[in-house]
């Protein structure tokens, strides 16, 4: 029997923050397999962390991306602050997620106008749409630069932050070193709020997607560093229950693990996920921007995770301010964290979703066991299964466009495959 | 090469964090400037647009950790004029060079259900131990006015003005009070080389050794004087043992501290 066969290979996906590759095989019309294979080599974080000291985490896992180290930080201290009974002084928490809000403004922003911008105006990079439209990217630098000095001032430098500890940072900052980024903070909002104008007006292709929805629920604040898992099909459970819901598993053509919601298999973490489900909890200006952009209550069309970025980076700036303004200097910048044996979890939402660290350690605080759940280890599977709804909704594309349709879809989930694991080339193969 | 054509740059990624590539779309202020001065040729995490080598610049971060790597490396050198290591894993393997301490097989059952997927080297190497290397950028991250020096400097065709003295300078030069004089905080600021401008000190933290050892560091001396101020064995091995775990200076250090453990 004779199958009509087309092949294509791409080397090198651009665009993502780290390296992987794509697989589609179409057996006579029908896409038969699809595959986002994860190359980076593996670099054994978990393993290695066995019997170093428990105060080591917050520094060592920061290294496992050098986009959302916050992220790593923040995850590793919650976990093993929880395994060792510290609760952290009120002000304290205020400046994690002020040092927080700078990470998702700065990687948000590098994402929408670096990595993502670029698909809908038909340009190669930024720096393209620069020769053009000089003033859009200026001004795109100049806001994620905001993000940077939060991160600068906070946790002493933007990439790998050296203040961030266990029970709270090394030296808190002063109202006064403070206090001049406020001013550029209102600035960055009003910016935030002219990129939900510009990206909201880019043609969006239609794409529903059906995955099951899970974020970080507060009520009280659009969840960053605290709160329940929940999801939009009744998932609602404590951190701590995160390993009796989640599995990972190893598959073959990966470095990467593929997250599952027992039962029930793939799940979606990320802006959607937040947007949908904690939507009530943005702040006021931000939802007036995303009802202005058209976003609906809920937004399902990953094509759209731009404008929700964008809505995210003003509530990011908008909280930002907030906490400045009300902030006093705590009397200790940490809670002293003895060690003692036992287990912690720790989740927070990094800005591509929920990031689970857990760890178990000995009653002299050397770690025994240490397990990390990235956000696009989680989703994965819901990639793949776009690509495949994607692929099957639009096969009469010759293999150039549809090869650009896959990479921008990979891109709508910011997928950060250094987080992961690295190296994507893009195969459809047309039998 | 034509003498005045624009020079084109080439951003190249190995085992890493994504980190050090990241500090060059992290000079907010000087990015466009930077494009302008040159053809970014190759850099895949800024731009789906390739410009075929030869190139007159590449900078490449991360380290060598498996069989196609070490032969992406090879290739990299024979379309590279000049090849800039940046960052702790590329001038010194960087943090996963931990596994070199332990057998990889170990590591990947701990992380892996199917090691037998993988495909992996015994151990994780900086880049000069594949190709020579034009010059070594040091930093967890990179610095990002030190980057901007070295790219300067080799478009120039002059020397990097990069100082291989110790961080101890820096913090004097900021006025800093020592960490581990004043508070008898551990540092390695005495042994490690500047070029982040003392954060960690200007912090109240003692120093982790981000940029690596120092040209002609005394670890012996530190060690000892660590010792005396309270610290015991394990915690000065991993002092030593992090994110430099395998340059010479520091591997040694750890080495000496793993034999002397009983010493406290």
């Amino acid at each position: 029997m004779t199958h009509k066969i087309r092949d294509l290979t791409v080397e090198g996906l651009a665009r993502v923050e780290g390296e992987g590759a794509m697989h589609v095989v179409i057996t006579d019309g029908e896409v038969t397999d699809v595959r986002l294979r994860i190359y980076e080599p593996p670099r054994f974080f978990e393993a290695f962390l066995r019997g170093r000291a428990y105060t080591e985490p917050p520094d060592i896992t920061a290294r496992i991306c050098g986009i959302c180290p916050v992220a790593y930080q923040m995850s590793s201290c919650q976990a093993i602050e929880q395994a060792c009974g510290a609760v952290l002084d009120e002000p304290l928490h205020a400046l994690r997620r002020l040092l927080y809000c700078g990470e998702w403004i700065e990687s948000h922003v590098l994402h929408i106008y670096f990595l993502h911008a670029p698909d809908f105006l038909g340009v190669s990079s930024a720096l393209e749409l620069a020769k053009d439209h000089r003033d859009l990217v200026e001004k795109a630098l100049q806001l994620k630069k905001v993000g940077n000095d939060i991160m600068e001032i906070v946790g002493g430098r933007a990439i790998h932050p050296i203040n961030v500890r266990l029970g709270g940072f090394y030296r808190a900052p002063t109202r006064r070193e403070l206090r001049p980024l406020a001013e550029r903070l209102r600035w960055a909002r009003d910016a935030a709020l002219e990129t939900v104008r510009v990206v909201s007006a880019f043609d969006f292709p239609d794409l529903e997607i059906d995955h099951e929805l899970v974020a970080l629920h507060h009520p009280d604040e659009y969840a960053i560093t605290q709160g329940r898992v929940v999801s939009d099909r009744g998932l609602d459970i404590e951190v701590s229950e995160f390993p009796e819901h989640i599995v990972e598993e190893h598959v073959a053509h990966s470095t990467s693990l593929h997250g599952h919601i027992i039962e029930r298999g793939r799940y979606l973490v990320g802006p959607l996920a937040r947007y949908t489900l904690n939507y009530d909890q943005l702040p006021a200006v931000a939802r007036e921007a995303a009802v202005e952009a058209g976003l609906g209550r809920e937004c399902r069309n990953p094509f759209r995770s731009i404008v929700v970025r964008a809505v995210e980076t003003v509530a990011a700036c908008d909280e930002a301010v907030r906490i400045i303004e009300g902030y006093s200097e705590p009397d200790r910048p940490a809670v002293p964290v003895e060690p003692r044996a036992g287990v912690g979890h720790g989740a927070t939402e990094a800005p591509r979703g929920i990031l689970y660290h857990r760890y178990s350690i000995d009653d002299e605080g050397t770690i025994l066991e240490a397990d990390i759940v990235p956000p696009t280890a989680q989703n994965q599977d819901a990639i793949e299964a776009d690509l495949r709804k994607l692929v099957t909704a639009n096969l009469e594309l010759d293999d150039h466009d549809l090869q650009h349709l896959c990479e921008q879809s990979i891109r709508n989930y910011d997928p950060c495959i250094s987080c992961s694991t690295h190296f994507l080339d893009f195969t459809v193969e047309r039998r | 090469m034509a003498e005045h054509s624009t020079p084109k740059l080439a951003v190249w990624k190995f085992a890493s964090c994504d980190g050090c590539q990241l500090s060059l779309l992290d000079c907010e202020d000087e990015l466009l400037a930077v494009a302008g001065a040159v053809e970014i040729a190759h850099f895949l995490e800024a731009s789906s647009a390739v410009v075929e080598g030869p190139y007159d610049v590449s900078l490449v971060e991360g380290s060598v950790t498996t069989p196609q790597d070490a032969e992406r490396i090879q290739e990299v050198r024979r379309v590279s004029r000049h090849l800039v290591a940046i960052g702790a894993c590329a001038t010194a393997g960087g943090i996963q060079a931990l596994r070199n301490f332990t057998a990889v097989d170990e590591l990947a059952s701990v992380v892996y259900a199917h090691p037998e997927y993988l495909s992996t080297l015994e151990t994780c190497t900086p880049i000069s131990a594949h190709v020579p290397v034009d010059f070594e950028l040091r930093g967890c991250p990179v610095d990002r006015g030190q980057l901007l020096e070295v790219l300067s400097a080799f478009l120039r065709k002059r020397k990097p003005d990069i100082r291989t003295h110790s961080v101890c300078l820096e913090c004097k030069r900021r006025g800093n009070v020592c960490v581990m004089v004043a508070h008898g905080t551990g540092c390695l600021g005495p042994v490690t080389q500047a070029g982040c401008s003392a954060i960690c000190p200007s912090f109240e933290r003692g120093c982790y050794g981000c940029f690596g050892p120092m040209e002609t560091p005394n670890t012996a001396s530190l060690s000892a004087a660590l010792h005396a101020g309270g610290m015991d064995g394990g915690t000065v091995m991993r002092l030593f043992r992090t994110f430099n775990a395998t340059a010479p200076a520091f591997e040694a250090a750890s080495r000496a501290e793993e034999k002397g453990a009983g010493r406290l």
